[in-house]
């Protein structure tokens, strides 16, 4: 089972009050604006769960796994995550399966 | 952008909800994701990105101010995975407006 949009709107619907429709919207909102601020080279620092990173990757080669051809990896800009250290605590001592 | 610069993006869009709605549901947006992940269940978001566990092995540390071999256990790590609409908004901004 994975946490996902519908159910992150269930929690604000029970939790916070707000209406379905609201609740829904909320969360489209809410990712929406964390994408147009990375968007816009952004970086974005949501305290106690970790941040978003923006990181210029310099041209590399690369190969097309069927053919075996080689084919340049273009010049790009990534989104890194690095986690808080309260979240890192707080996962740090979880138990379950190894991935 | 900062937690608060978000509530305050947040406001300004759904002007419907009131402010102190808007910093509630924030903060538990960010609960509910840490909560999952300090539960070993997966965070799934179309369009954005997926969050996971990485099992880090035990391995053999060293204390930095004395040099003494310290045992550190297996822990697990959180890791993000850009979905695909973000992957490609955050690199196509690039070529517009920092590549000229």
């Amino acid at each position: 089972m994975a946490l996902t949009k519908a159910e992150m709107a269930e929690h604000l619907f029970l939790e916070v009050g707000l209406n379905k429709r609201e609740a829904k919207e909320f969360v489209d909102a809410y990712f929406e604006v964390v994408r147009e601020a990375l968007e816009r080279g952004e970086q974005v620092k949501l305290s106690g769960f970790g941040n978003f990173d923006l990181r210029l990757k310099n041209q590399r080669p690369g190969r097309n796994p069927k053919t075996g051809e080689e084919i340049p990896i273009s010049a790009r800009r990534v989104v890194t995550f690095r986690p808080g250290q309260k979240l890192k605590v707080r996962v740090e001592g979880y138990a379950g399966s190894r991935e | 952008m900062t937690k608060s610069e978000l509530i305050d993006a947040l406001a300004r869009r759904q002007t419907h909800l009131a402010f102190g709605d808007v910093e509630l549901a924030v903060k538990s947006v960010i609960e509910q994701m840490s909560h999952a992940l300090a539960h070993g269940e997966r965070i799934e978001v179309r369009g954005f990105g997926s969050f996971a566990l990485h099992y880090r092995p035990p391995r053999m540390g060293r204390n930095p101010k004395t040099g003494e071999p310290v045992a550190l256990p297996g822990k697990h790590v959180p890791h993000f995975k850009p979905g695909k609409e973000l992957r490609e908004r955050v690199n196509q901004s690039l070529d517009s407006t920092d590549n000229p």
